[in-house]
C-alpha cells in the first residue's frame, strides 16, 4: 500500500524506559515544588517539564526516528512560541507605571 | 494519465505535525497570558496556587503519562501486526482519558462548590492577581480538558477502524496520528501541571 | 489539437461520483475548489467595495449625509471583517493557488484534496455566520475589525456570533496553509528540485507557513472575546487584574503576519508575470526564494509596531520600531530584482504585465508610507488617522488585489480556454489604477492634516480630500466593473486560447486550456526551467 518506507517500530522495552523516566521526573519536580528558590522555582519547574516533554516528543511521538526535516520543523513551532512570549515581555517587564 | 492511488505515509504524517503546531501555537497564545501575569503577581499566584490539590494534579498528570504510554504501545502492537492487542490498548488509553475527565470533573466541582468560578462574587473579592489566576487556571485547563474528550472520540473511531480492518499493519498511519495528537494533549499538561499546581 | 485532447473532458466537464451542483460542492477536484474559492472570494468583495462606497459617500460631507454614527460604526467593522477575512486572506492561494499549485508542481491534486473541500466548506460556514451577525440581534458589530476590548467585551452588538464565524474562517486558511506546504514538499514531479519550483510556488510555501504557525493566535484571542463575554473572566480587565494592552499583543501577533498571508501571494505572482511579458529569466531566482521565508520570519517578530501609542513600555516601542525596518529589505530585494528582470528585456505590454507594474508602484508608495508609521516617533503622529488607513490600501489594494487582478489576466486563457478584450482590459486597467490613486492619495494628505480614522463626521477644513476621495471611489467603481464585464464577455464570448498564448514556460502551459480533470494528458516531463524561454516558440509540449 505505501512506497517502500522505513516504518519504524519503537519496542516496549524502550517506551516502558520512558514511561518510567516521566514517572521519576515528575516526583522530583512535586517535590521541588516545596523547595522555595524564589524565581528559580519557575526556572527549575519549566526545566523538568522541558526535559518530560522531550522524552514524549522524542520517544512517545517517534521524533527521534523520523529525518532532519520533521526535528527543523518542530523547532520552528517552539522557536515561534518563544518569540511571541519572549518579545511581549519587551513591552510587560519594562512598563515604568 | 491515469489517478495515482498509492498512499503517502510521510505526507500523511507531515500534514498531522503541521496540525499539531497549531494546537501548540493556540495554546501557546495563553501561555503568553500566564507568563505576563506571573511575572505581574508572584505572590498572588503563589497563594492561589495553593489552593488547588497538589494530589488531583499529580494523580492526573500519572494518568495521562500512562495513557500516552499505552498510545505508543498501541501503535508499536498494530505495527506487529497484534490487531487485538492494539485494540486493548487503545481501550486503556480512552478509559484513562475518561479517569482524567472524571478527576477533572470532581476538582472543578470541588472549586465551583466554593464559590470559585469566573466571575463569582467570592472570586471578586479577592486580590487581582488570584482572580486572574483562577480566569487562567479555568480556561488553560478548560481548553485542555475539551481537547481530552475531543481525543478519546478520536482514539474511539480509530478502534472501530482497526476492529474493521480498515486500519492495519501495512496502512496505520491512522493510529500513529492519533496518538500525535493524543501525545499532544499529553504534553500541554506536563506544562499546565507545575505552573498551576506547584507555583512556589 | 491531436484526436485524444480533443476528445478529452475538461475539469469543467468531467463531473466524477456526482451531478449537478453536487459535483462542484462536493469536489476535491483543486482545480473545482479554486473555482468555488475564486467565485466567493469575488462575491465578497463585491459585497465589501459597496460598503466601501456606502462610506466614502457618507464622508463626502461633515455630519450625518447618509447614514448615523451607530450604522457608520457597522460599516467598517462589515467593511473590514468582509475584505480581509472573506476576501483578501484566502484571494490568491485558495484560488490561483488551488487552481494551479498541482499543476505548477507537475502533481495531479493537493497532498490532501478532502481536506482542501473541508477547507472552502469551512469558509462557507464563516461566511454564513458572518451574515447572521449583520442580520440579527443588535445589529453588526461596531469595534472594527480589531475587536479591541474594552469595547468588544460590553458592546451589545452581535460580536459572539462574528467572532465565531472569524474563528472558523481562521481554521479554514490554516487547513490550506497546511495543504499547500505538504503539496509542495510530498507531491512535485520526480525531477522537480526544490531549485526549480517557480516562485509562485516558494511564495506559497512560505505563505502557508505564516498561516500554520500565526493563525491560531487569532484563534485562541477570537475564543477569548466570547469567553469574556459570556463567562466575564476578566483577562483582559483592569477591575480583575486584566491588561488590556495583552489583547492588543495577541491580535496582532498574528494580525501582523496575516499582511504577509495577503501580500506575499500576490508577490508571487508578479514574479511569475514579468519574466514572461519580458521575455527573460528571472532575475535572482534564489535571492526571491529566500526573500518569500525571510520576510514571512521577519514579519513575526514586529506586532506591535501596531501599539506604538498603546501605553506599552517605551522599550517595547523603540525594539519593535528598529526591528520593523528589517522587513522592509527583502521586499525591496524583491522590487531590485523585477526590475532588474524588466531592464533589458523584450517587453510584451499586455494586460497581466500592466497589473505587475501597477503593483510594483502601489506597493513601493505603500512600503514607503509604511517607513512613516513603522518609526515610532512619525506615528505618535499619524496613528489612528487617515494616513493609516491610505497605508494598507496601498499595500493590500494597489497590492495584493492588482496582484490578484493580474494574475487573473495572466492565468484567464488557461482557466477558460478562451481570451478576454485586451483593449478593454487595458482601458479597465487604466480607469482602475487612475481611480486608485484618486481615492487613497488624499488620505495621506488627510491623515498628515490631522484626519482621524473611523470617524464619519470632521471639521469642514478637511472636506476638500474627502471629496476628491470619493469621486476616486465612484472611478474605481467603473473601473471595476468594466474589468469583470471584461473578463465576463471573455468567458461567454471570448476567442479560443491555446496552450500557450503567452509562450511561458512553467508546466501549466503545456497542458490544455482548461486542463482535464488529472491536469496532464500524460505524464509532464520537465524540459526546461520555469522561466526558460528559449526556443519555446519551436518545443512541442508548449504549443
Amino acid at each position: 500500500m505505501y512506497a517502500a518506507e522505513e516504518k519504524h517500530i519503537v519496542e516496549f522495552k524502550i517506551l516502558f524506559k520512558v514511561l518510567i523516566a516521566l514517572f521519576v521526573l515528575t516526583g522530583v519536580t512535586v517535590l521541588a515544588g516545596s523547595v522555595d528558590l524564589g524565581y528559580f522555582s519557575v526556572v527549575v519547574a519549566l526545566l523538568i517539564a522541558t526535559a518530560k516533554a522531550s522524552l514524549v516528543v522524542f520517544f512517545f511521538m517517534h521524533l527521534k526516528y523520523e529525518g532532519g526535516l520533521f526535528k527543523i520543523m518542530v523547532l520552528l513551532a517552539f522557536v515561534i512560541l518563544a518569540i511571541f512570549i519572549g518579545f511581549t515581555f519587551f513591552d510587560v517587564a519594562f512598563r515604568t507605571n | 494519465m491515469t489517478h495515482n492511488t498509492n498512499k503517502d505515509y510521510t505526507g500523511a504524517k507531515i500534514g498531522m505535525w503541521l496540525f499539531l503546531f497549531t494546537e501548540i501555537i493556540l495554546f501557546g497564545g495563553l501561555f503568553v497570558l500566564y507568563s505576563v501575569y506571573l511575572h505581574r503577581y508572584p505572590d498572588e499566584f503563589h497563594l492561589a496556587g495553593q489552593e488547588l490539590n497538589v494530589y488531583f494534579g499529580t494523580a492526573n498528570t500519572l494518568v495521562l503519562l500512562t495513557s500516552s504510554f499505552s498510545m505508543a504501545l498501541s501503535i508499536t502492537a498494530l505495527q506487529k501486526d497484534n490487531k487485538k492487542l492494539c485494540m486493548i490498548l487503545l481501550t486503556i488509553t480512552m478509559i484513562l482519558a475518561c479517569v482524567f475527565l472524571v478527576n477533572k470533573y470532581f476538582e472543578w466541582g470541588a472549586k465551583i462548590h466554593h464559590g470559585i468560578y469566573p466571575d463569582s462574587p467570592a472570586l471578586l473579592e479577592r486580590p487581582k492577581g488570584e482572580i486572574i489566576f483562577f480566569g487562567l487556571y479555568y480556561v488553560m485547563t478548560g481548553l485542555h480538558g475539551l481537547h481530552v474528550l475531543i481525543g478519546a472520540l478520536i482514539i474511539f473511531v480509530v478502534l472501530v477502524l482497526v476492529a474493521k480492518n480498515k486500519v492495519t499493519s501495512s496502512d496505520f498511519v491512522a493510529v500513529e496520528n492519533t496518538g500525535l495528537y493524543w501525545h499532544l494533549v499529553d504534553m500541554v499538561w506536563i506544562y499546565l501541571f507545575p505552573l498551576f499546581y506547584l507555583v512556589v | 489539437m491531436n484526436s485524444s485532447e480533443s476528445k478529452t473532458l475538461s475539469f469543467w466537464e468531467d463531473d466524477g461520483r456526482f451531478s449537478g451542483i453536487f459535483s462542484w460542492i462536493f469536489t476535491t477536484d483543486h482545480k473545482r475548489i479554486g473555482i468555488l474559492y475564486l467565485y466567493s472570494v469575488l462575491s465578497l468583495f463585491a459585497v465589501g467595495v459597496v460598503i466601501g462606497l456606502l462610506m466614502r459617500l457618507e464622508l463626502i460631507a461633515p455630519g450625518s449625509t447618509i447614514v448615523g454614527a451607530q450604522t457608520y460604526n457597522a460599516f467598517f467593522t462589515v467593511h473590514g471583517v468582509i475584505m480581509i477575512f472573506l476576501f483578501v486572506i484566502p484571494s490568491i492561494p485558495a484560488s490561483l493557488g488551488n487552481l494551479f499549485l498541482p499543476i505548477q508542481l507537475g502533481a495531479e491534486d493537493v497532498a490532501f484534496p478532502r481536506i482542501n473541500l473541508l477547507s472552502w466548506w469551512l469558509y462557507i460556514t464563516g461566511l454564513i455566520l458572518i451574515l447572521i451577525s449583520l442580520f440579527t440581534g443588535q445589529g453588526a458589530p461596531d469595534t472594527g475589525w480589531t475587536f479591541y476590548v474594552p469595547f468588544s467585551e460590553y458592546t451589545t452588538t452581535n460580536v459572539n456570533v462574528a467572532v465565531l464565524g472569524v474563528f472558523i474562517l481562521g481554521f479554514s486558511s490554516i487547513l490550506t496553509g497546511l495543504n499547500f506546504i505538504t503539496t509542495i514538499h510530498r507531491m512535485r514531479m520526480p525531477d522537480m528540485k526544490w531549485t526549480q519550483i517557480p516562485l509562485f510556488g516558494w511564495s506559497l510555501y512560505a505563505t502557508g507557513w505564516i498561516q500554520v504557525l500565526a493563525t491560531p493566535i487569532l484563534g485562541i484571542t477570537v475564543l477569548l472575546i466570547f469567553v469574556e463575554r459570556t463567562l466575564g473572566v476578566g483577562l483582559f480587565d483592569p477591575a480583575k487584574g486584566g491588561d488590556p494592552v495583552l489583547y492588543q499583543h495577541l491580535f496582532w501577533i498574528y494580525s501582523h503576519p496575516a499582511v504577509y498571508i495577503m501580500v506575499v501571494p500576490a508577490m508571487g505572482v508578479v514574479t511569475e508575470i514579468i519574466p514572461v511579458f519580458a521575455r527573460k529569466h528571472i532575475f535572482g531566482y534564489k535571492a526571491i526564494a529566500l526573500s518569500s521565508l525571510a520576510i514571512a520570519f521577519a514579519g513575526s517578530l514586529v506586532w506591535a509596531h501596531h501599539m506604538f501609542t498603546s501605553g506599552m513600555s517605551d522599550t517595547a516601542v523603540m525594539i519593535f520600531s528598529f526591528l520593523t525596518f528589517i522587513v522592509a529589505i527583502p521586499s525591496a530585494v524583491k522590487v531590485f530584482n523585477w526590475v532588474a528582470t524588466l531592464y533589458k528585456g523584450s517587453i510584451v505590454l499586455e494586460p497581466p504585465l500592466l497589473y505587475a507594474l501597477a503593483f510594483i508602484f502601489l506597493f513601493s508608495i505603500g512600503g514607503l508610507t509604511g517607513l512613516v508609521v513603522g518609526s515610532a516617533g512619525t506615528d505618535i503622529h499619524v496613528h489612528d488617522t487617515y494616513f493609516v488607513v491610505g497605508h494598507f490600501h496601498y499595500t493590500i489594494f494597489g497590492g495584493t488585489v492588482f496582484g490578484m487582478f493580474g494574475g487573473l489576466h495572466y492565468w484567464f486563457p488557461k482557466i477558460y480556454g478562451k481570451m478576454y478584450n485586451k483593449k478593454v482590459a487595458t482601458t479597465a486597467w487604466g480607469i482602475l489604477f487612475i481611480g486608485f490613486n484618486v481615492l487613497y492619495f488624499p488620505m495621506l494628505v488627510l491623515g498628515i492634516m490631522g484626519m482621524p480614522r473611523r470617524y464619519f463626521d470632521y471639521l469642514p477644513e478637511y472636506q476638500l480630500w474627502h471629496v476628491v476621495s470619493t469621486v476616486g471611489s465612484w472611478i474605481v467603481a467603473v473601473g471595476l466593473i468594466l474589468m469583470f464585464y471584461n473578463l465576463y464577455r471573455g468567458i461567454k464570448k471570448g476567442e479560443p486560447a491555446g496552450k500557450n498564448p503567452w509562450n511561458a514556460a512553467t508546466l501549466e502551459w503545456t497542458t490544455l486550456s482548461p486542463p482535464p480533470k488529472l491536469n496532464f494528458l500524460e505524464e509532464p516531463e520537465l524540459t526546461r526551467g520555469p522561466y526558460e524561454y528559449k526556443g519555446i516558440e519551436d518545443d512541442a509540449q508548449y504549443q
